[in-house]
């Protein structure tokens, strides 16, 4: 990166040291943290529409919809999130490629589950193969996104159910009682007042799902755990930089990132719930208007 | 093969008894429920041993953050900070890599009269590694749980202990101690469910499964990385952990029970089976 870079040998002390951390390799590992607040804010969104139509799903009064929401909200807290990690991308990614083969290849006769090969025609395939490099590289990336979105939509369900009955029922029955049906109900006087009793357990959430950010790791995706141990490990004298294990310095750094994140988010958290609780019937709310 | 047999070769494999070569072709569903059933005892064992050793951990570090004294104070705060900041994955390799450092002969421990060398190789196994890393973890959010649960002992209660001359040991053994438990069982069994589910994770972080001696996900992976098929391992995994789950919430349920044995019957609180989301 810098001129005086050219020749590793030749450095000492912190002129070495700045071209170390220079190098295009560790510049793919700073990338690597925005990668994960990339993924945070694109998952978050995901999670909570997921969730909103789960805890809507709960609420329903068409029973079938009902089981689907009560069951995925309590299957998915039932099982650890790891398991599903690994599950989902791998299942969503046979589902495609076995509904893309019921449709395009109609006349294929060989049995798709061959002892421990699944086959599919070609041009069932996903990615296909003459697709260019980035669609191979971020498929991957896409299907551990919505295993996140999976997961985290339940447990987002489960909060935001829990959120619209925590919402004072005599607001619902004045809203019938000035003639509402039950969807005006719920869209105008139900999802906005929901939020502040939401938010407590959607920060926590937030937090949660920061926190599993680095399980990507386990799916094979270059993120920072795998650049963490990829550039901590010992480098002889036949890398420009060699340098002892350091991998412990590596994932102190991975610690002290996701310190300050979730500080952060607890500073920004505690920020909105005030902001939010203006103009509640709360005790927080009230508190507010007098001050 | 029958499905005795299998269950006889690797009911205990997770714990080296048994067939040492696991199934390499023709699954049969016997043999994951078994190996997978077999793993589970890994996940008992770490959240078992975490969390009876984080009882005792998480007490102090509740009452340390409620001390007066900032000495006591802000180490359990930091402790806190540190591992509830943290994700978990990161602490097994971080602890990982601090335990593989430490020299491998051992440290020489020198007490004036006699040498002891303390080995350090078992540190950087699983069993004895991970372990610890779990304890610390469920101590750091058992502790911030039941540090919330001594802010809210009833006022009522504790004046009522001075006014009967309680005081020190006696107060904490009698009042303090019982309601800080009661009020935050709630979300400790909220709390030990999570860190069961955690024990999933040991054996995808550094610490190396050693002659394929795994946790249950470890051989759920196993077998749908070499069949190819996700739908029977990790159902038969989901099986297992709620059933666990469900056992874990009776357990703690009757514990519940138990601490608020002196209420009338009608007001007892119950455990809800749903727990909440906290972690």
């Amino acid at each position: 990166m810098f001129a005086y870079c050219a020749d590793p040998q030749s450095l000492e002390g912190l002129a070495w040291l700045s071209c170390y951390l220079t190098t295009g390799k560790h510049l793919l590992f700073y990338q690597s943290f925005a990668f994960i607040v990339a993924l945070l804010l694109v998952t978050a969104p995901l999670a909570l529409g997921v969730g909103f139509m789960g805890a809507l799903a709960t609420r329903s009064q068409f029973a079938p919809l009902r089981w689907i929401g009560t069951v995925y909200t309590s299957i998915v807290r039932g099982v650890p999130d790891i398991a599903f990690f690994l599950f989902m991308p791998l299942a969503i990614d046979q589902g495609l490629e076995w509904m893309r083969h019921k449709m395009r290849c109609p006349d294929w006769d060989e049995p798709i589950r061959q002892g421990s090969d699944f086959v599919v025609c070609a041009s069932a395939k996903l990615p296909l193969s003459s697709s260019p490099q980035w669609v191979h590289e971020y498929y991957g990336v896409v299907l551990g996104m919505s295993a996140f979105a999976f997961v985290f939509g339940a447990f987002a369900a489960y909060v935001l159910a829990g959120a619209m009955n925590a919402v004072p029922r005599a607001q619902m029955e004045t809203a019938e009682a000035y003639g509402m049906t039950r969807r005006q109900a719920t869209w105008r006087i139900l999802v906005p007042q929901m939020w502040v009793y939401a938010l407590p357990g959607l920060s926590n959430l937030w937090m949660i799902l920061i926190k599993a950010t680095p399980l990507l790791f386990i799916l094979g995706i270059e993120d920072v755990v795998y650049w963490a141990r990829e550039l901590g490990g010992r480098k002889t004298s036949a890398f420009d930089f060699p340098h002892p294990d350091w991998r412990l310095w590596y994932f102190l750094a991975l610690l002290v990132f996701y310190l300050a994140l979730t500080k952060v988010s607890e500073i920004g958290f505690s920020r909105l719930a005030r902001r939010m609780s203006r103009g509640q019937a709360t005790a927080a709310g009230v508190k507010e208007a007098r001050a | 093969m029958t499905c005795l047999e299998t269950i006889q070769a690797y009911a205990l494999r997770s714990i080296g008894i048994g067939e040492r070569l696991l199934p390499r072709s023709d699954f049969t569903l016997c043999q994951q429920f078994t190996l997978i059933g077999s793993g589970v005892i890994w996940n008992i064992y770490f959240a078992l041993f975490a969390l009876i050793l984080g009882f005792a951990l998480s007490v102090s570090v509740g009452l340390a953050r409620n001390a007066n004294s900032a000495l006591i104070r802000k180490p359990a705060d930091w402790f806190v900070f540190v591992f509830r900041g943290s994700p978990l994955f990161i602490q097994f390799f971080l602890f990982y890599e601090a335990f593989t450092l430490l020299p491998k002969q051992g440290i020489e421990l020198n007490l004036g009269f006699v040498e002891i060398t303390a080995g350090t190789r078992w540190l950087t196994r699983a069993w004895a590694g991970a372990l610890i890393v779990l304890f610390l973890n469920t101590s750091a959010y058992a502790g911030e749980i039941f540090y919330g649960a001594l802010r809210s002992i009833p006022k009522g209660d504790l004046e009522a202990a001075d006014a009967y001359g309680f005081s020190g040991w006696k107060k904490f053994r009698k009042i303090t101690f019982p309601t800080m438990l009661r009020l935050g069982w709630p979300a400790y069994t909220n709390e030990s469910i999570f860190l069961f589910h955690a024990t999933t994770l040991v054996y995808f972080s550094s610490f190396p499964a050693w002659q394929q001696k795994g946790d249950a996900l470890y051989y759920a992976s196993y077998f749908a990385d070499k069949t190819f098929n996700p739908f029977i391992p990790y159902p038969i995994l989901a099986g297992y952990f709620i059933l666990l789950t469900l056992a874990i919430i009776w357990v703690y349920g009757l514990i519940y029970r138990h601490l608020n044995r002196h209420l009338p019957q009608a007001s007892r609180p119950r455990l809800r089976a749903r727990p909440q989301l906290v972690r």
